[in-house]
């Protein structure tokens, strides 16, 4: 029998397993493996192509892949940039206080009350589309929810007896935002990046099948979402299906594996 | 030096003053005894004298000169929770060293062990952390101790060993200590005279 921590534990590892693999596997797709084969366009799946074939007989599940690792990349540096933004405005918002910390709260509601999709396309475009532009756009409506956390959570520390006993020492902001606050907040830090991670692919995904995100050659999901529109009333569903699925798939798996990391670093549910 | 408090007032909101043109004094190397009743603004008139709070009106000089906000502070507040006052994440070799290292001799006198010094603070009691909140602000930038019940929660024998170190430290750098107490034998054993907040203020 195993524990209810253990579960956890090879729930985190397996999908953490699944994740590399298909990030790795994506990697490795050479142009060469997606090969055009005009003799068997269309192949529903089942067979030598269990995700089915496209309409130039290119292999489903190769193509699935390999978007899917683009998208997860592109989501990960999402995640990471918008988490790094979340950690320095959320530090630097209650240290500095007065009108810094007016500001960055009003910036946060600010970017929070446009509609995320929306702000992304304006952003994408602004910055001249492509891969660059859904990077930009995506990160910058992703990191406020995040800050709000960490700042509620140094306004605590700055409260802290030892933070105040710091500054009588002579200590400054950025002596104390790297020793007191940092340890405190790296948890919180870790679990925001994974959970904005999925958001971060969806809204990639999203943004690039309305068409404003990667441009049309990109392998990405997004793009193979869209085409597949175009063949979707004359029955081929396999094109939209196993991608789309496949795209939830990987954002339930890692909001799964965030989750689970809050779990077992939360004390209140760490060992229940 | 002298530390003067001149004519400080003091209240939360706009709730009754607690401090009301409140002077006090205390000389380098001497010690002095704060008393009153729970609620008269011994605390408060400690967190004033190390600068954590502003008095609404009043101010607190050094031989006539303002404390500048900025840089070591000559006044040093021990709190009465030494578990608040020491950051969780720390371990307590790097709690120490905040100020600065003291040395083994300071160490043992106030009976740290060399082991707990690599010990997380949730490994140790409250009396075990306390001496290294007191240790940690005698640094030789100390000019002036403000003790908030530091040693209440402490049995007496280790009582006794901390205020002995503290106030031959005390003597022999010519510190002045605010003992704050509610412990009038331990005032009268260990203090040079003895301030009652009551007849203070109003």
């Amino acid at each position: 029998m195993i524990g209810i921590r253990e579960k956890t534990i090879l729930s985190i590892s397996v999908f953490s397993f699944f994740f590399a693999a298909i990030l790795i596997a994506g990697s490795l797709i050479k142009e060469d493996s997606l090969y055009v084969e005009l003799s068997n366009i269309f192949a529903p799946p089942g067979g030598g192509h269990i995700f089915g074939t496209d309409w130039v007989g290119r292999d489903m599940l190769v193509r699935t892949v390999k978007g899917l690792s683009l998208s997860m990349k592109i989501g990960l540096l999402c995640s990471v940039a918008s988490s790094l933004i979340a950690m320095v405005l959320g530090v630097a918002a209650p240290l500095l206080g007065g009108k810094v910390d007016i500001f960055i709260s009003w910036l946060i509601d600010f970017v929070l009350s446009i509609p995320h999709t929306l702000a992304i396309i304006l952003i994408s475009i602004a910055c001249g589309g492509g891969l660059q532009g859904i990077v930009i756009g995506v990160t910058a409506t992703h990191w406020t929810s995040l800050t709000r956390v960490i700042r509620a959570e140094v306004m605590q520390i700055r409260e802290a007896e030892y933070t105040k006993l710091s500054r009588r020492f002579g200590k400054g902001n950025l002596f104390i935002a790297k020793e007191h606050v940092l340890p405190h907040i790296i948890p919180q830090l870790v679990i925001g990046t994974v959970l904005i991670f999925p958001h971060a692919i969806l809204h990639e995904a999203s943004v690039t099948f309305l068409g404003f995100g990667l441009p049309a050659h990109e392998p990405a999901i997004g793009v193979i979402l869209s085409e597949s529109m175009k063949y979707l009333t004359s029955g081929k569903w396999w094109l939209a299906f196993f991608p789309g699925i496949s795209l939830i798939a990987v954002s339930m798996m890692v909001n799964s594996i965030g989750k689970n990391i809050e779990r077992l670093i939360d004390p209140k549910t760490a060992y229940r | 030096m002298r530390l003067n408090a001149e004519n400080i007032s003091f209240r939360y909101g706009e709730e009754r003053y607690i401090l009301k043109d409140v002077n006090f004094s205390v000389g380098s190397g001497e010690v002095v005894g704060l008393t009153a009743p729970s609620g008269f603004g011994k605390t408060t008139l400690g967190k004033i004298l190390a600068g954590y709070q502003r008095p609404e009106s009043g101010r607190v000089t050094i031989d006539g000169a303002e404390i500048k906000s900025k840089g070591y502070h000559p006044v040093q507040l021990i709190f009465q929770h030494p578990e608040k006052a020491v950051n969780p994440k720390w371990k307590m070799r790097k709690v120490l060293a905040e100020t600065e290292m003291p040395s083994r001799e300071l160490l043992e006198a106030m009976g740290i062990q060399n082991g707990w010094l690599d010990r997380w603070p949730s490994e140790l009691s409250g009396g075990e952390l306390q001496r290294f909140c007191v240790t940690r602000a005698l640094s030789e930038k100390t000019k002036f101790l403000i003790a908030d019940e530091m040693t209440t929660m402490l049995d007496a024998i280790t009582q006794a060993q901390i205020w002995n170190t503290v106030l031959g430290y005390a003597r022999l750098h010519k510190i002045g200590v605010v003992v704050i107490s509610h412990d009038q034998p331990l005032l009268e054993r260990i203090c040079d005279r003895i301030v009652n907040l009551t007849a203070c203020s109003g």
